[in-house]
């Protein structure tokens, strides 16, 4: 059942997007897509609108970053949900942490806005056409993006953590 | 219940038949402590402790905190509960700002205390970075017996208070410390 999903989708995209299709493969129970950042606004958008697909539900959305992947270091990863069948996929988009920018989903559901700022907000990813792009979690005057993986989890100010005591 | 009340025992004074000579000092200190209005400034699970302390079981209100009060205006004690982000620093900092003096501050659980288990960017590392604690209370979280102890201990300070401390320089300095001005 799933590989049939994965495939019809696959094939749709394939004539409509033809390159844009990077990779399909199935990921336990979610068929994944590697989308070009360029064209993943017009996939969505299709997956939304097309009668025969409607995933017109965004369940979530999310930075990523693998620092290993030389000029592909960011990306963001979409789930999208058809609620009448109850079909669930996955797309992935990825792009270089030199020029963090993909388009904003707003346009097509308004639940990504927030998602969209704290992807911004975790990874300094630019949502090109978000209305109000700045944090939403974090302070202000935070400086950097604390998800990206150059940075430490831990705070600088701890005082009580001490090598001696925890045999580090 | 055989009737028995405790009664607050009067401080050291001079007792004579229809009189009674204390200390100015020690007659309020014995009001003071046994009549604080907490703040509750909960954020997390020790907030849900809190409401087991406050509730009948444990019952806080034994101990003249009966009264919460939800602005800092009127409050004496301010509790900290529960996990600062950093973001909320600035606020729990305004509400205590925003206290009359004399105040006191108690610091419920590991997270208010030192950050506790969140050993991460986005979390205050202890309450007391950025303003003065009074008592801490380990624990993640505390039994409610352990926040009565501390309370305990903030009663016997708050009855040993002198009407001079915060206007001695070691307080202000505590307080410049902090980048604040004692009132």
């Amino acid at each position: 059942m799933e590989n049939t999903l994965l495939n019809t989708i696959h094939e749709k995209l394939l004539t409509k997007f033809g390159e844009a299709i990077i990779s399909a493969e199935q990921s336990y129970d979610f068929p994944v897509f590697v989308i070009k950042t360029d064209s993943v606004f017009e996939v969505v958008k299709f997956l939304k609108e097309d009668p025969e697909m409607g995933f017109e539900f965004m369940t979530t959305l999310c930075g990523l970053h693998y620092p290993d992947n030389k000029g592909q270091e960011l990306g963001v990863m979409y789930q999208l949900h058809n609620l009448p069948k109850n079909l669930r996929i996955r797309l992935k988009t990825f792009f270089p942490i030199s020029d963090p920018k993909v388009q904003s989903m707003t346009p097509l559901f308004s639940s990504a806005n927030w998602q969209e700022r704290q992807e911004y907000d975790f990874y300094g990813i630019i949502f090109k056409g978000h209305p109000n792009l700045k944090r939403i979690l974090n302070m202000d005057e935070m400086n950097y993006f604390p998800m990206r993986k150059e940075y430490p989890l831990e705070d600088g100010t701890r005082t009580d953590k001490d090598d001696k005591m925890f045999g580090r | 219940m055989e009737g028995k009340i405790n009664i607050v025992p009067a401080p050291a004074g001079v007792e004579q038949p229809g009189f009674f000579a204390t200390s100015l000092e020690k007659a309020v200190g014995l009001a003071r402590k046994n009549s604080i209005w907490p703040l509750p400034f909960a954020t997390s699970c020790c907030g849900i402790e809190f409401m087991a302390l406050m509730a009948s079981h444990y019952d806080l209100g034994r101990f003249g905190s009966e009264r919460l009060s939800f602005s800092p205006r009127q409050a004496d004690l301010l509790m900290v509960m529960g996990t600062i982000a950093k973001k909320m620093g600035p606020i729990v900092r305004q509400v205590y700002e925003q206290m009359a003096e004399p105040k006191w501050v108690l610091s419920m659980g590991a997270c208010a205390s030192s950050g506790g288990i969140f050993d991460t960017y986005s979390v205050l590392q202890g309450i007391d970075k950025i303003i003065p604690v009074d008592v801490y209370v380990p624990g993640c979280p505390p039994r409610p017996e352990q926040v009565i102890d501390g309370i305990m201990l903030i009663q016997d300070m708050i009855g040993k208070e002198t009407f001079r401390r915060r206007h001695s320089p070691e307080y202000k300095d505590l307080m410049k410390n902090y980048g604040m001005e004692s009132q």
